[in-house]
């Protein structure tokens, strides 16, 4: 007996659509991944942090007395809170710039040489997020010792 | 750039995705040059006090390039913040909020910093 066509069950093809926020905790993401969402929560932040980095512009150039509030405010602290933590968002800020400008780097490099293929992209990626963090730790190590 | 009218006019898009795609990568290259100069200059040249990173800023091709990179920043992170929003906020009027306050936000910003610089 031939059934039709109509009564066939219908396979269940997998649909493929943007993860939900529920993914991420499980979502496994390549490196370059990794790298993608850095760059833009990195550069979200600093977007929100670009009065603090101002701030730290002007006090800092404005006068003698300018940048001994702005030396004061990392080492006594202000607006009630501790030096460590203000240097700890300095920390954040250093960390930031430099893994927005590495990965800024690297997308300028693909761009140029059209160098697009898996190897490469998981290889620049990691040396990205590893070189950022290296850097930024040891600058981080010199801010607070 | 392309023409309007006739057989080679251009039928599809407006094309303002590509012009901001290239200005970010140009304004990116503008404060790469600008962030090599501060740190060149911070590394070389000993204990760094008050004086001499005021120095730092001091001559006129240094005021240039700041201002310079304060204008690609203006226009580097609204690109990217535009991004982000039209990636991940669906409703118009919420967007559009986003966008007016990241408007008000940058140029804000980039007023005080100008300011900061041509007070040097």
């Amino acid at each position: 007996m031939v059934t039709s066509l109509k009564e066939q069950p219908l396979k269940r093809q997998p649909v493929y659509r943007n993860i939900h926020v529920t993914d991420l905790t499980t979502y496994r993401l390549p490196p370059a991944g990794w790298v993608s969402i850095l760059h833009r929560i990195s550069g979200a932040a600093m977007f929100l942090l670009l009065p603090f980095t101002i701030w730290m512009f002007d006090a800092s150039l404005t006068s003698e007395v300018s940048y001994e509030q702005f030396a004061t405010v990392f080492s006594a602290g202000a607006a009630g809170l501790p030096g460590w933590l203000w240097k700890l968002v300095a920390f954040a800020l250093i960390w930031a710039y430099l893994l927005h400008f590495s990965a800024g780097l690297r997308h300028l490099w693909m761009d140029a040489t059209h160098e697009v293929g898996l190897a490469f992209g998981r290889t620049s990626a990691l040396v990205v997020m590893i070189l950022s963090t290296v850097v930024a730790f040891a600058l981080g190590f010199k801010l607070f010792f | 750039m392309s023409t309007s009218f006739g057989s080679r006019r251009l039928v599809v898009g407006a094309h303002y995705g590509l012009r901001d795609w290239l200005a970010q990568r140009i304004t990116s290259l503008l404060m790469a040059l600008f962030t090599i100069a501060v740190v060149v200059q911070v590394l070389f040249g000993g204990r760094l006090d008050y004086y001499r990173w005021s120095a730092i800023f001091a001559p006129q091709w240094m005021k240039v390039l700041a201002f310079v990179t304060i204008v690609s920043l203006l226009y580097h992170v609204w690109v990217g913040m535009r991004d982000i929003w039209m990636d991940y906020v669906k409703p118009v009027s919420i967007r559009l909020l986003l966008d007016i306050a990241t408007i008000a936000w940058l140029v804000g910003c980039a007023g005080w910093a100008i300011q900061v610089l041509w007070r040097l």
